[in-house]
């Protein structure tokens, strides 16, 4: 019943954002129409910064407790973290190719999400070339931490380069337009709904799964 | 006190065991020496140019020379027994995981300082300085934590060695972008008030890891 309550609110909530972005939203002078992906790629983002959070936290509760419980969501949260990982790679590249004319540049932040997007996928390497489930979740649960730690450091040394990112607009007063706040307010209310629907629905997977191997064994 | 004289049980074993087989140093010492050979012809290394490609080349040798090593370390522990061995030994966890990352510093260290004398020689650049030294001793101090924390648990799965590199270089990469910068300052004449931001990358990364790995490394090897 609440996962439904969820679904629904998460595609009412995606609906609006579409609509906010596309005819509420104020077009930004010499930008055109192309900037307007700022709105699912900044919300983007945050989910995928969460999601490598809750696996980060999921992974010592998992370690402290030795539930499989917590490696299911450790474990999901991550797979989501990846998939929106990729996803912040292909907006930025498509909007970076109309605004700087090049696909890629080694700036701060897109060459740390691409060292966390390849920390992740080591992630589910790794745990595709363990066996034995309580290992796997164990070295999981280590890859978890250690990946998480490193993402301040990964951006603090590359900081040091300099950049051409745009800087983040909500803390320097770059967004002032009302409309501008409230579309990029429900693009990120729709994306973290979406990473709990999303979640939800992938350790329900999960635990069917894990019913299924147990009765294929017995 | 007695925390110390573990650790130093498990390095003598190490070096003692490398003394006798030479199987390890003198393997990656010439896989070093070859990827610099092969860098030679991939990059313009003649006059002037050759302090912009030596550091490059440096840290993409130790890196890959450094996994090859950390790798060694463990796979011919576990061929052996050795690992069992140790995890039924009464010795904490802590001790065997500062005993092993010390052992491979130590085989480490006297490999790079050879290949820095080699770069010197055949790039014709300042490789042999106190700064660059500092660094690459700094460097690999957080490189062999990391390392022993990321080959325990490589050995222990089914692709082995091949899981080291790709689980490792991602994590060590803000350590390797600091040296690689540190040791083109260093190259080129900069003062250590310039490679100072830095080596305080390298630095904050070597006290994070060490920390974090020590603490896990329990998880790692548990049976």
């Amino acid at each position: 019943m609440r996962k439904r309550f969820l679904i629904i609110v998460g595609a009412a909530l995606v609906i609006a954002a579409l609509l906010l972005t596309f005819l509420v939203a104020p077009p930004i002078e010499g930008q055109g129409a192309s900037y307007r992906i700022f709105y699912f790629h900044v919300p983007i983002a945050w989910v995928a910064f969460f999601a490598f959070l809750m696996t980060f936290i999921w992974s010592i509760t998992y370690l402290v407790k030795r539930n499989m419980k917590w490696d299911f969501y450790a474990s999901a949260s991550a797979e989501i973290g990846l998939v929106f990982t990729t996803l912040i790679l292909i907006t930025g590249s498509i909007w970076a190719k109309s605004a700087w004319g090049t696909w890629w540049t080694w700036d701060l932040r897109l060459t740390t999400s691409l060292v966390l997007w390849l920390i992740y996928l080591a992630y589910f390497l790794l745990r595709g070339y363990v066996s034995d489930e309580e290992r796997r979740a164990r070295f999981g649960a280590v890859v978890g931490i250690i990946g998480f730690i490193d993402v301040p450091v990964v951006a603090l040394a590359i900081s040091l380069v300099p950049t051409t990112h745009p800087p983040p607009l909500i803390f320097e007063g770059g967004l002032t337009d009302w409309r501008e706040i409230i579309t990029l307010v429900v693009g990120i209310t729709a994306f973290t709904v979406l990473y709990f629907v999303l979640l939800g629905q992938r350790v329900a997977l999960k635990y069917t799964e894990d019913v299924i191997k147990k009765l294929k064994a017995e | 006190m007695k925390f110390w004289r573990k650790v130093f049980a498990i390095v003598r074993k190490d070096i003692v065991s490398e003394f006798r087989s030479r199987e390890l140093m003198i393997a990656v010492l010439v896989f070093a020496l070859l990827s610099v050979l092969i860098f030679n012809f991939a990059f313009d290394t003649s006059g002037g140019e050759a302090v912009k490609a030596a550091p490059g080349i440096i840290w993409v040798t130790f890196a890959f020379a450094g996994t090859l090593g950390l790798n060694r370390a463990f796979i011919t522990e576990r061929e052996s027994g050795c690992m069992e061995a140790l995890l039924m030994s009464p010795i904490d966890r802590e001790s065997i995981f500062v005993g092993k990352a010390a052992g491979s510093l130590i085989f480490m260290l006297p490999v790079e300082i050879l290949v820095l004398f080699a770069i010197q020689v055949l790039f014709n650049v300042p490789a042999i300085t106190w700064q660059i030294i500092l660094v690459t001793l700094l460097t690999t101090i957080g490189f062999t934590a990391v390392g022993t924390l990321f080959a325990a648990m490589a050995v222990n799965t089914r692709a082995r060695e091949l899981v080291l590199p790709i689980l490792f270089l991602p994590v060590i990469s803000p350590l390797i972008i600091a040296a690689v910068k540190a040791t083109g300052l260093a190259l080129t004449g900069g003062s250590w008030g310039d490679m100072l931001q830095w080596l305080e990358i390298i630095i904050g990364f070597d006290v994070v890891f060490i920390t974090a790995s020590y603490l896990v490394f329990d998880f790692v090897v548990e049976e």
